[in-house]
């Protein structure tokens, strides 16, 4: 008596094929929709990159300029601006940074994920209050210290703020957490201290994280206009954004054309450098497959 | 090579306690083996002694000087675990190298770049090498040196565990469950193969099992736990036969032990299923007693049951188990709202009993275990003989 049930049966294969391509469809193009939307500032920049003045403020769009201006841009931008100069105190600045900050919350994280001592949750809470507060809070304090000591207009300056971060000693604690108590136990038996297991143990098997880690505070950095803005007055010490700016104000009043040449130039190592870490991030991620 | 002594350890957790002042003398070059169910503390014992975890009481001494100030690796133990926690990111090689690497070299011979300009970290590095070598020959690793751990299976993951422990040679072996992530087969195999193992360095071997077949067939003697104290110390055949509590014989022993409620009747003598036993006890008239009854003694009675010393009942058959070499009966009792038992017999036995056939079981008086009400066993005394007594056996 009961209505027929649709079974595996009844759906015929081909049915069921043009379904899975109907899916894919939908979801690719959601996926290639979101991506152009994300992508449309930088294909801008890097056609306006190549534009002629006359052109940039023409009232029409255009993917490809009708003269073509890419070389005028560069050289002049190149010509004009120390933009490999700007890269070179991003790459110094960045790198400064993340070896600091990766040498204080890894020790740190270990602490609070493996070892028992009395406040450690207390700490932990402190590490997730520090999540809370933004960088412009600290500012002040921090300028007129620096100020005081006679060290603005350094590249220490504009590191110092960041060498402690909460945000990491917050991700590997959660990532150490799920490390075996029966390794780090066995490397104690074995004779390692603490300080040995962290760096020669646990960090190793840390590496998905710390690549993570390592994107969010190179790109962070890299582009940080507000801290050097605020301790940095000489252009050669200038980071890509502070640099970017100065070359705005004085060289080129409102050529864009080479100002956006001159931000692709900045743009390009960061980019390289995340292709690059994409690979070892997915390396990483399949390596900890080890039990 | 060293004896294992044990005083009054306890241990709480917060509010729980864990373990209840343990006492235990481990002889030297003996294995014994911790045995117990889920939670009794074991594990915690086990790392007590490593020195992983401090205890809150009592005293640890190995080679017969307190260890109870020294950090894990002084202690000369070495440690095996379950999960074999071997270091994912290191070779076998460089797995079973490291405690050597740790002890031998210092610390500035292993830090990166610094260790280059050491002239005598060659030789040392060499002799670890060899050290190394010879581990893996014993333990036929030597194909396997320089994969990494993910690329072992679980024997050999748990071979290269052992060999990182045997490397330097600790007067004490630490085992915890080493072998409950091996399949059934292999199982088998690492038993054999530890046992030998033992022999051949006559090291002091402490083994935490919650499996009494390891327990049985392995040690020198067994400990049995539960909720934190050991309920009796022996060697597996003195577990097995003389068990001091319920708790104890429920444990040792597959199949389990079967239970038959008896009760005190007059003159203490015992009745099972209402009929009277020739045994007696020192018990009130009314108590209620624990029969225990091996598998292994029960046996089919053929017509009217008789002769003394003898008890019997009916049963009914549930199921059969073909073990090859022998048969595992499943009976109900018929008609007694009663957990059932179980019977180990032969072949030819069990081919008379066909299945849901009523059949009466009858086994020898002398060879079943008495625990009184609280779990204590008690000891029968002969009808007639008034001044005979209860003896409690503790360990
Ligand atoms: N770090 C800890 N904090 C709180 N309780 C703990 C801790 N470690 C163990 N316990 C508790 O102590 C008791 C004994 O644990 P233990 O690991 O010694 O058991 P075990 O006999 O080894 O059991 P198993 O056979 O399951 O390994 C358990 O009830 C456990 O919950
Ligand atoms: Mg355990």
């Amino acid at each position: 008596m009961s209505a027929p049930v649709p079974t595996v049966a009844t759906v015929s294969p081909a049915h069921s094929a043009a379904r899975r391509f109907l899916s894919l469809v939908l979801i690719h193009g959601v996926l290639v929709a979101g991506a152009l939307f994300m992508l449309a500032p930088f294909i801008w920049m890097l056609v306006t990159s190549i534009k002629p003045p006359s052109e940039i403020f023409s009232a029409e769009i255009a993917l490809w300029p009708k003269q073509f201006y890419g070389v005028e841009n560069y050289r002049f931008a190149m010509e004009k601006a120390p933009l490999l100069r700007f890269a070179l105190n991003g790459v110094i600045i960045c790198a400064g940074i993340l070896v600091v900050q990766l040498l204080v919350a890894i020790p740190c994280a270990y602490a609070l994920a493996k070892l028992e001592f009395p406040g450690r949750n207390l700490l932990f809470v402190l590490v997730l209050l520090g999540l809370c507060i933004p960088v412009q809070v600290p500012a002040m304090p921090l300028y007129i210290g620096l100020a005081q000591l006679g060290l603005l207009n350094t590249y220490f300056a504009m590191m110092v703020p960041f060498f402690l971060s909460v945000f990491a000693i917050f991700l590997f604690r959660q990532f150490f957490r799920s490390f075996p108590d029966d390794i780090i136990n066995a490397a104690r038996l074995d004779g390692m201290s603490e300080f040995e297991i962290v760096w020669r143990i646990v960090t190793p098997s840390a590496w998905p994280a710390i690549a993570a880690f390592a994107v969010f505070s190179t790109v962070a950095h890299w582009n940080d206009l507000y801290w050097p803005l605020i301790v940095i007055s000489d252009a050669k010490l200038a980071p890509p954004p502070l640099g970017m700016m100065f070359f705005a104000d004085a060289e080129t009043g409102s050529n864009y054309g080479a100002l956006t040449a001159a931000a692709t130039i900045l743009t390009t190592p960061l980019v390289l450098a995340f292709l690059i870490a994409r690979r070892r991030f997915i390396d990483g991620i399949t390596m900890t497959g080890v039990k | 090579m060293a004896t294992v002594t044990l005083s009054s350890i306890a241990k709480s957790f917060g509010a729980t306690r864990v373990l209840g002042g343990v006492d235990l003398d481990i002889a030297d070059g003996e294995f014994l083996t911790l045995v117990g169910p889920s939670g009794c503390g074991k594990s915690t014992l086990i790392r007590i002694i490593a020195g992983l975890e401090h205890q809150d009481g009592g005293a640890v001494a190995i080679g017969g000087q307190p260890v109870d100030h020294l950090r894990p690796h002084e202690r000369r133990v070495a440690m095996v675990f379950q999960s074999y926690a071997l270091y994912p990111h290191m070779s076998v090689r460089q797995n079973i190298a490291l405690p050597l690497t740790m002890s031998r070299l210092k610390l500035w011979q292993r830090l990166p770049l610094l260790r280059a300009l050491s002239g005598q970290r060659r030789t040392v590095m060499r002799g670890i090498e060899a050290d190394v070598a010879a581990a893996a020959a014993q333990l036929q690793l030597d194909h396997l040196l320089d994969r990494k751990p993910a690329q072992l299976s679980g024997g050999q993951r748990q071979r290269v565990a052992l060999g990182r422990a045997m490397v330097r040679h600790p007067d004490v072996f630490l085992m915890d469950e080493p072998l409950s992530n091996l399949d059934a087969k292999l199982r088998v195999h690492m038993r054999t193969e530890l046992a030998e193992l033992h022999k051949r360095l006559g090291a002091t071997f402490i083994y935490v099992t919650h499996d009494q077949v390891e327990a049985m067939t392995m040690s020198d003697r067994v400990a049995m736990m539960d909720s934190g104290t050991i309920l009796q110390l022996g060697t597996p055949s003195q577990l097995y036969e003389r068990p001091a509590s319920l708790k104890v014989a429920q444990f040792i022993g597959s199949p389990a032990i079967n239970l038959l409620p008896a009760s005190v009747g007059a003159g203490g003598r015992l009745e099972l299923f209402g009929r009277p036993m020739s045994l007696a006890v020192q018990q009130a008239q009314g108590q209620a007693v624990s029969l225990g009854v091996r598998s292994e003694t029960l046996s089919l009675v053929h017509g009217e049951p008789s002769g003394t010393g003898r008890a019997w009942f009916s049963a009914r058959l549930r199921r059969k188990e073909n073990l090859g070499s022998e048969y595992i009966l499943h009976f109900d009792l018929a008609g007694r709202d009663l957990p059932g038992v179980t019977m180990r017999t032969s072949p030819a036995q069990a081919a008379g009993v066909s299945e849901a056939a009523e059949v009466t079981l009858g086994f020898d008086e002398a060879a079943c275990h008495l625990f009184a009400a609280d779990g204590e066993r008690i000891e029968p005394r002969g009808l007639g003989v008034a001044t005979a007594s209860i003896v409690p056996l503790r360990a």
